[in-house]
């Protein structure tokens, strides 16, 4: 994982917070005003989950150099606990369920984040493939889990947070932006301290890092811990606001591998570049299906979409690898310095 | 990696410090147990005593010997050049003194201490700092931030209080960004400050990691070929940075070259290294003219160049 890609840009136009607050206000303000329900169900909502997951993963995998292929073991851990701690413990308001499910999610991660003090690279991503088959097989084994419900799908209770229920389309977006824009906020924040730091000089130096004094063991798990239970809140909203089921199947390898897709093609190391790719995962399908049932009509059914999407998506991840390791964050920041150019030469 | 190390007896520590059971550890600090585990087992008396010194060190890699009985003391404030041809084992010896390899025989005396193998990640509270001949920086990272993760090893405060911004962790992060800037400054640094460290030139690659090694004031700093590959005009500016590093922080150097006109110059003493073992230790002066020397550096001529005999 040698791509870097960086949050700092050279064309200084404005403040730093100016953009996320505006785009915050659009989306608080100006989308539930606007939005069909269609919007908030097949796109804002997969797409804020799978953005938290990615910015999740980018800290392990784009910031402190772990590869990972259990992101989708760590979102059910967060998704079933929470639905456990929700179904068993009296009394816990949804928030704090939601914030011990991402203790459940981090602890499994530590677990799982033990043979990173001795494997690297490809072979630690081997191992975090033992995270994710035995996440789901203890799901699906131990019905207690799913509360022995006989289908193994169950239905996720209902959102309220203090009595204010928040059952409808776009209920459950408010409820998932704030989450997601909250921890976004903080996983900003943690890059840019020294902890942050010192993940970046693991992933690019770890003698160097060893020798100017990092604590190298200790901080591998810490990326671990707090990414996993970025990923485990992004369990609970993928479950909870946007399928309204919980299920292990749907937390299957597939997903994980999507997740690292994201941050592939949105771009390593950027918390931004998590936005950029899930949106292009998210929206990509939908699109190819549109754009198919336009071209082919009849003839492209879900069996051609599913193929096609699989075949286009793999070549835009080969495209984006051999093109722009920095992914579309890269992309993005380039377009804007040169139409800035454009427009100042002007 | 960290194979088991078996530390010296107290009894031979003692033997060079007869006052160390009186004295005891000086800092609370060094008696906690590394995770190399190698172990302080003495002290001796500071002041007038080298702030390092190996004795006796022996170091191979399967049947190759990389050094042989290396005794070497650097004095305190002194700017130590370990010179040598290609393979002399010059590297192998920073290794060694950092605690990336374990020496096979021999220990390492740091500041009164002694050490089968210095913990590497005690490195920094030790008080030394060390560079590396292939580019060790953080590509990823500021030129800013690259330095001010040298002081990474003294920051207490914990990742939740520096995501929101509480307890000392504010204080600590304006410590080590001012800190760093000054450092920056010194080495003349300050207008790539923002640059990603793996963007520049080789030679400010080189400069900013001295900073980085710079910026927690080492009493020892160790810098493996901080000149190799340079122009000659970047080479003496180097120079000069390391003797106003020195002057400036009353540091200890030692520095591995290959260019011993820049050594001649800078150093103090020279100690000179051929095949693993030492075959000079003296002034500038002194070893220029040891015929020793030249003839390791030059080769020498064979005594029976007709091959009568063979």
């Amino acid at each position: 994982m040698t791509a870097i890609s960086s949050d700092f840009s050279s064309a200084p136009v404005l403040p730093k917070w100016v953009v996320p607050v505006l785009l915050l206000a659009f989306a608080y303000g100006v989308v539930p005003l606007v939005g069909s329900s269609y919007l908030f169900e097949a796109i804002l909502l997969p797409f804020l989950a799978l953005s938290l997951a990615g910015v999740g993963l980018n800290i392990l995998t784009g910031y402190a150099g772990q590869v990972s292929l259990g992101s989708a073991a760590f979102m059910a851990a967060g998704a079933f606990a929470a639905y456990n701690l929700n179904l068993r413990v009296e009394g816990l308001p949804l928030i704090g369920s939601i914030f011990l499910s991402g203790i459940v999610a981090a602890a499994i991660g530590i677990v799982f984040g033990l043979p990173s003090l001795r494997l690297k690279g490809f072979y630690l991503a081997v191992s975090t493939l033992a995270a994710q088959f035995f996440v789901q097989w203890a799901l699906t084994k131990f019905s207690w889990f799913s509360n022995n419900s006989a289908s193994g799908v169950i239905d996720a209770p209902r959102l309220s947070i203090s009595g204010f229920a928040l059952d409808g389309a776009v209920g459950r977006y408010f409820f998932a932006l704030t989450i997601v824009a909250i921890l976004t906020f903080l996983a900003y924040r943690l890059v840019s301290s020294q902890t942050g730091r010192n993940f970046i000089a693991i992933r690019d130096n770890e003698t160097a890092a060893r020798i100017i004094g990092i604590p190298v063991l200790k901080t591998k798990l810490l990326a671990f811990a707090i990414s996993s239970f970025i990923i485990g809140v992004a369990g609970v909203i993928w479950a909870f606001a946007y399928l309204r089921t919980v299920e292990p199947d749907g937390f299957d390898l597939d997903r994980s591998f999507q997740i690292l897709f994201i941050i592939i093609i949105g771009g390593l190391a950027s918390i931004r570049g998590a936005f950029f790719g899930a949106a292009l995962i998210v929206v990509f399908p939908l699109a190819l299906s549109r754009l198919g049932g336009f071209l082919l009509g009849d003839l492209f059914d879900s069996g051609v979409l599913d193929m096609s999407q699989r075949i286009v998506l793999g070549a835009l991840i080969i495209l984006f690898l051999i093109l722009e390791p920095d992914g579309l964050v890269a992309l993005w920041d380039r377009l804007r310095r040169r139409l800035l150019f454009a427009w100042q030469s002007t | 990696m960290p194979l088991p190390s078996y530390a010296l007896g107290v009894m031979e520590a003692s033997a060079y410090a007869p006052e160390v059971f009186a004295r005891g550890l000086p800092s609370s600090s060094w008696q906690q147990p590394s995770e190399d585990s190698a172990e302080p087992t003495g002290t001796v008396a500071g002041g007038a005593s080298p702030l390092l010194s190996l004795q006796g060190i022996g170091l191979s890699f399967g049947g190759v010997v990389a050094l042989a009985d290396i005794d070497l003391s650097v004095r305190p404030g002194e700017i130590r050049a370990i010179i040598g041809p290609n393979g002399a084992g010059k590297s192998s010896l920073i290794n060694v003194i950092s605690g990336v390899y374990r020496p096979d025989r021999g220990h390492v005396q740091l500041d009164g201490i002694f050490y089968a193998q210095v913990p590497t990640q005690r490195l920094a509270h030790l008080g030394v700092a060390r560079t590396f001949q292939n580019l060790a920086l953080f590509k990823g990272l500021s030129v800013l931030d690259n330095v001010a993760s040298g002081l990474a090893y003294k920051v207490r405060s914990n990742f939740a209080g520096q995501v929101l911004g509480i307890g000392r962790s504010r204080a600590e992060q304006r410590h080590s960004l001012s800190r760093a800037e000054q450092i920056l400054e010194f080495l003349d640094l300050a207008a790539v400050r923002d640059r990603l460290a793996g963007t520049l030139p080789y030679g400010l690659q080189k400069r900013v990691e001295l900073a980085r090694a710079l910026v927690a004031e080492p009493r020892l700093l160790l810098l493996d070929e901080p000149m190799a590959g340079m122009t000659a005009s970047e080479k003496s500016e180097m120079a000069a940075f390391v003797r106003a590093a020195r002057d400036r922080f009353a540091t200890t150097v030692v520095l591995i070259e290959h260019d011993v006109g820049v050594v001649m110059g800078l150093s103090d003493r020279i100690a000179v290294l051929d095949y693993g073992r030492k075959i000079a230790d003296a002034t500038p002066e002194e070893v220029r003219n040891d015929q020793r020397v030249i003839d390791a550096y030059l080769g020498v001529a064979s005594d029976n160049e007709d091959g009568a005999g063979i």
